[in-house]
């Protein structure tokens, strides 16, 4: 399977912190891959750099071996990438259905339309309906973003990501602050996209046992650099990660 | 039972509202009409502000430009131009338009407090630009002595616009058209962007959306309605001055939008009569109505976020025909 | 120099508050009222230079703590739009009390006359509104980097919930700064009365000036507000020499060039 998302030899330092620091990496097609590491170890700073939120000093990210490097986000969406967020990012003021039409009129190219009514077109009603549905928020269609709960509010973000049909997903520590019933929930919808849809995901977790559950790969970042990539069972043994951890279960 | 007579009054309510705007200027002496136009020409001007603001979050101070453009255009092709209302306001729409496209390709490029700042700072420099060229604009003394045409359609009796009780006419469906327009806008893909972009520019850039664009084409659309409000406000006055473009007139749409309530389509409609309806009763008594003014945006900002309309929409029999201005649906 | 001192006003409630004071021109206006009345009142310009800008500080106190205080914890545009709102108050209320014709204010005795630099005269009083603003850089950049409370205002301004968690009074600070920076208007407004006297225009005349040296330093930088200050100052000294038809222009085409160049301005930090 080839390589989907390739970064060489990626840094980034603010000041005298090197937050990434030559980080080399790839991730194959449809592969489930999670970025593990200790607080600090440069995991969010790794994904804005493959989002296109920051510019790196040195090296590069390639996307379906295209240079992505630098390129503002809603480029890089168009190129199939999405993204969620560690702090939900939907919009609040717009119903759950809303949501998610914006989200496919953007995909369309069609967000100019000055004419036609966000759900004069059917067929993108019927689709964001099928998409809310399958992350579990049917009942919650015509609710306003603002008053779903937090879980609720990352299953909406994961709706709009799908609803951009990207190739690649990035999700940004997405069970952060949920219980356990919702954790099972997101678990659930993370593999569905991954094995069924086929869609390469790249996720951040601090819940270890999560991780290892649901991935094909693991990479662990500590103190910027890349310490150890491999599967489940391999990082399980590797001693540098234990070190890394120091204290923690691996 | 209850239910049915509740319908039926919202239903009857526009069919009312629409015949009470028609019978009044013949109801009432000239004054009225006179001042139901400074309301229509102030709604207008507001709602196209409201387009910014209330749907995309830009708060711009410097909106006047594009209403002093459009009105120093209108005057300047009714005086040296043609006597033709229609190619005045055609033209106040494709300058302010066109300002608005240059104006905003610099503005929309920064958010909030720099974006704010940018707009006062283009705001100036158009007044003080408009000051210094005097063969054009009149500087201080403005332009006088506009002739105000006449409209001959075949088949119908010469339309006579400096008779206030006709020039009433003509600005309300001038007026009703533009908020139609602005309306369909708003109802439609484009305008929910602009609403997505205002809740999460992030998210709304991670789907893909190019969101300096659509804020700018948002940008150059309010600034086309400001620009035929400023058209409108020739024939009815006879004349443009400078206060057009001062940063007090672009404090007004300001004012009126929050007033009436900036997160309701018909808000800065309401908050226009309020404004122009304050401003007549004050000035008739004291000078300085800019005061109560402030004191009521004060109230208003204070206790009421969601503007007259959004207060009235708490009470349940209103809510009713609250629902015909309610924005979200 | 007179911009500096209501630049340095104007950027550090942008630093600490996060907002822009469109009232800081009409509290500068009111400093300069206030100097004229009391002037009349007590028949002593000194006495008026402390007691005014105390007054103009006072009113700020009452504005910050009973309406802008209130609106923290809702969204900015609201604070901006109160403080507009009170731009409205102020302007009108000053007509109304004083009247539309200026209000001259004399020169007190000891500032008349000229000094002899290098075999020039200089007005005195020119000369001490020059010096004026140096020092009250110097005096600024020690209060907040020397004093106790100097530092928690920094502190609350990085980070105003952490400021909290560690126990400082983050709204108590809030209020010093808009007060102060208020004071500093009401200094600068006592200051120029005796030049140009009170009129109603002069708070917007000054406001908009004020916004183009605060951007041109960079917002929340009060080393920037002097540069800026500064710069500005150079700027329209020799503009009126080369092009005093576009004199007027600079001011906004040079703030609108450094947005395209550099937005965080020449000190500031963060961008648009």
């Amino acid at each position: 399977m080839a390589a989907i998302l390739e970064t060489r030899d990626l840094c980034l330092s603010f000041g005298k912190l090197r937050a990434v620091d030559s980080v080399s990496l790839s991730v194959e097609e449809g592969a489930l891959t999670s970025v593990i590491g200790p607080n600090g170890a440069g995991k969010t700073t790794f994904f804005n750099l493959l989002s296109g939120h920051y510019r790196p000093d040195k090296g590069a990210v390639l996307l379906k071996g295209q240079d992505i490097t630098g390129l503002p986000p809603y480029v890089l969406v168009k190129m199939g990438m999405g993204r969620s967020f560690q702090i939900t990012n939907i919009f609040p003021e717009l119903t759950v259905l809303l949501n998610v039409c914006v989200a496919l009129t953007a995909s369309t190219g069609k967000s100019y339309d000055c004419l036609h009514g966000l759900r004069s077109s059917a067929r993108t009603v019927s689709e964001a309906v099928s998409i809310i549905e399958s992350v579990g928020l049917g009942p919650y269609v015509d609710y306003k973003g603002s008053t779903l709960s937090h879980g609720d509010r990352k299953l909406l973000e994961f709706a709009l990501v799908l609803a951009i049909k990207p190739s690649i997903m990035l999700l940004d520590e997405p069970t952060a602050g949920m219980n356990q019933e919702e954790t099972n929930n997101t678990v659930r919808l993370v593999r569905e996209i991954s094995r069924e849809k086929g869609i390469t995901v790249i996720l951040t977790e601090h819940d270890i046992d999560l991780v290892f559950s649901i991935s094909d790969r693991i990479a662990v970042l500590n103190q910027g650099r890349l310490i150890a990539l491999g599967t489940p069972g391999e990082i399980r043994s590797n001693e540098a990660v234990k070190k890394a951890y120091l204290g923690e279960d691996a | 039972m209850k239910d049915r007579s509740a319908s039926f009054v919202r239903r009857l309510l526009p069919f009312l509202a629409a015949g009470a705007l028609v019978v009044y200027p013949l109801a009432l002496p000239r004054f009225y009409s006179s001042l139901a136009i400074e309301i229509f020409i102030m709604a207008l001007f507001a709602l196209s502000f409201n387009l910014m603001f209330g749907y995309a979050g830009m708060l711009s101070f410097g909106h006047a430009v594009f209403y002093g453009i459009g009105a120093y255009t209108a005057a300047l092709v009714l005086k040296h131009a043609a006597e033709s209302m229609a190619l005045a306001i055609a033209c106040s729409m494709a300058v302010s338009f066109v300002a608005a496209l240059v104006i905003g390709f610099i503005c929309v490029r920064f958010t909030r407090t720099y974006f704010i700042m940018l707009t006062v700072a283009f705001g100036e420099l158009v007044y003080v630009i408009g000051h210094r060229l005097v063969g054009v604009t009149g500087g201080d003394d403005g332009l006088v002595g506009i002739p105000i045409p006449q409209i001959s359609l075949p088949g119908l009796p010469v339309i006579d616009l400096s008779n206030m009780r006709v020039y009433y006419y003509f600005s309300l469906v001038i007026v009703a058209a533009a908020a139609v327009v602005l309306r369909i806008i708003v109802k439609s893909r484009f305008g929910h962007v602009l609403r997505a972009i205002r809740d999460s520019q992030q998210r709304a850039l991670f789907l893909g959306l190019n969101v300096r664009r659509h804020l700018l084409l948002c940008y150059a659309l309010a600034g086309l309605f400001a620009g035929l409000a400023g058209a409108l406000l020739v024939p009815f006055e006879g004349m443009v001055s400078l206060e057009t473009l001062h940063f007090s007139t672009s404090g007004n749409p300001i004012i009126v939008s929050i007033l009436g309530g900036t997160q309701f389509f018909l808000g800065p409609v309401v908050g226009a009569a309020i404004f122009i309806l304050v401003k007549d009763t004050v000035q008739n008594v004291a000078e300085f109505w800019m005061l109560w003014m402030g004191i009521i945006l004060v109230a208003t900002v204070m206790f009421l976020p969601g503007g007259v309309v959004g207060f009235v929409a708490r009470f349940k029999p209103f809510r009713s025909a609250a629902g015909i201005a309610k924005k979200e649906e | 120099m007179l911009l500096f001192l209501l630049a340095s006003g104007l950027t550090l409630i942008f630093g600490v508050l996060r907002v822009i004071n469109f009232a800081h021109g009409s509290l500068y206006m009111l400093g300069a009222y206030f100097t004229y009345s009391v002037a009349v009142f007590s028949g002593s310009y000194w006495v008026s230079l402390l007691a005014a800008p105390v007054f103009v500080a006072c009113a700020a106190g009452l504005i910050e703590r009973f309406f802008l205080r209130r609106l923290y914890v809702r969204e900015h545009e609201f604070q901006l739009l109160l403080l507009y709102s009170f731009v409205l108050i102020i302007d009108d209320a000053t007509k109304a009390f004083w009247g539309t014709s200026i209000r001259m204010v004399p020169k007190p005795a000891a500032l008349t006359g000229s000094i002899e630099i290098l075999g020039r005269a200089f007005p005195t009083y020119t000369l001490l509104i020059i010096g004026l603003g140096p020092l009250v850089a110097l005096a600024l950049f020690l209060a907040l980097n020397g004093t106790k409370i100097g530092r928690q205002v920094v502190a609350a301004s990085l980070d105003r919930e952490a400021a909290s968690a560690v126990g400082l009074n983050v709204p108590f600070l809030y209020s010093v700064v808009f007060v102060f920076g208020a004071w500093l208007s009401g200094v600068g407004g006592a200051v120029v009365a005796p030049l140009r006297g009170a009129s109603p225009g002069m708070g917007m005349e000054i406001i908009i000036m004020s916004f183009a040296v605060v951007i041109v330093g960079g917002l929340g930088s009060i080393w920037g507000a002097f540069l800026g200050a500064l710069l500005l100052g150079e700027v329209l000294a020799f503009g009126t020499l080369i092009v005093p038809n576009l004199i007027v222009l600079l001011p906004y085409a040079i703030m609108i060039l450094i947005f395209l160049v550099r937005p965080q301005g020449l000190l500031g930090r963060g961008g648009g």
